[in-house]
């Protein structure tokens, strides 16, 4: 299973992930305080260079995972325009786009394993309430094992519908799909059990 | 207890892989995901609380950077933009449908429907609507009025959520673990 990690190395891939994520938080708290478009101009700079300074191939990915934001700016555009107030337009625009903008950036420049490290440090609290992080790892491997063999699953039962039917598959197919869900947790909890269980 | 995590986990790669599945576009060209069915899936087949457990270990993991949001999308961009809020209400939309279908005794079809109508549109919404006017600086109607295409496809969603509940009720009544 891809990740959004960027394989193009760095200098922020080799800050702790812990110091990203908490730079993040500040980041995003300033960009909540400050109210100018000015000001909030030149906060963009601030992720705006780091991606530059991750080279063509990096910035590019950037912009790529940017993408999702055009459909709310277009409306944000369209609506202070209509409203003639394009200075607050512009505020909210350069808010939003820079703090998705961090936050991808330190998704793009941090591993997965690392990432999992994190969550699993955050849960060690819960560890008295019930749930050791041992116990949370191994879940989130299951799902990430599990995610390409239920893409196949639904893919094989939606060719087994177009197979025997001449409409294209709708939600039927959600049925077995589901199904097999259950099925395969029956089992992987039996190959646990057999295993001595979860710990 | 091997069983309930790995429901959980099996219903987390399931809500993952629903946001592969290709948006349907509507006729006025809004983009309707597969991905909320999963999360309403969770809450009437696992109930609330395996349920609800299930969107949080899939959120956890799109935080941490899997692309398994509905478009690809994933990280923690995606709890910086504006559909954070519907983001955050997710969990509680699979707990709140789960709910209904746990403690209403209607047939299953019936409490699948109403539970993820509650859970999947009014919650929902009602979490994810102020969480959209806060990220874009709008009014909550204003943020309502910029999320109304999407309720058709939402409703069309409940129903097909009742459909499924139902039938896996009737082809493997012990799976359904919220009626167990």
């Amino acid at each position: 299973m891809l990740t959004l990690t960027s394989p193009v190395e760095t200098a922020l891939h080799r800050v702790p992930a812990g110091v990203k994520l908490a730079a993040l938080c500040g980041f995003t708290v300033l960009l909540f305080w400050l109210r100018h478009p000015a000001g909030l101009a030149l906060a963009a700079l601030l992720p705006a260079g780091l991606i530059g300074l991750g080279g063509p191939t990096f910035s590019r990915h950037a912009l790529r995972m940017l993408r999702p934001l055009w459909p709310f700016l277009g409306v944000l555009g369209l609506w202070h325009w209509w409203t003639e107030d394009l200075a607050q337009g512009l505020a909210i625009a350069l808010r939003l786009v820079s703090a998705v903008a961090a936050a991808n950036l330190v998704t793009m420049t941090t591993r997965l394993s690392d990432m999992l490290a994190v969550v699993e440090a955050l849960l060690r609290p819960l560890a008295r309430v019930g749930l050791p992080p041992r116990r949370a790892a191994l879940v989130f491997a299951l799902v990430i094992r599990f995610i390409p063999v239920l893409a196949d699953r639904l893919a094989q039962i939606t060719q087994a519908f177009t197979a025997r039917a001449r409409r294209r598959p709708g939600w039927r197919v959600m049925i077995p799909a589901t199904l097999a869900a259950l099925d395969d947790a029956d089992h992987v909890a039996q190959a646990l059990r057999a295993r001595g269980g979860v710990v | 207890m091997e069983r309930s995590l790995t429901h959980i986990a099996l219903f987390a790669a399931l809500v993952a892989v629903l946001g592969l599945v290709p948006p349907i576009l509507l006729g006025s060209g809004v983009p309707i995901t597969a991905q909320s069915l999963g999360i309403m899936l969770c809450g009437t087949v696992l109930g609330s609380r395996r349920g609800a457990l299930a969107v949080l270990v899939f959120l956890a993991l799109v935080a941490v950077g899997l692309p398994i949001l509905s478009g690809g999308r994933g990280g923690l961009g995606v709890f910086a933009g504006p559909s954070v809020g519907f983001l955050i209400g997710f969990p509680l939309a699979a707990f709140v449908a789960g709910l209904v279908v746990e403690r209403w005794p209607a047939p299953v079809g019936l409490a699948a429907g109403v539970g993820a109508a509650l859970g999947g549109i009014v919650v929902l919404y009602a979490v994810g609507i102020p969480g959209m006017a806060v990220m874009l600086d709008k009014t909550l109607p204003q943020a309502a009025l910029l999320i109304t295409p999407y309720l058709p496809g939402d409703a069309i969603k409940v129903v097909l959520a009742a459909l499924i509940t139902r039938g896996i009720a009737r082809m493997r009544p012990d799976a359904l673990l919220s009626r167990s």
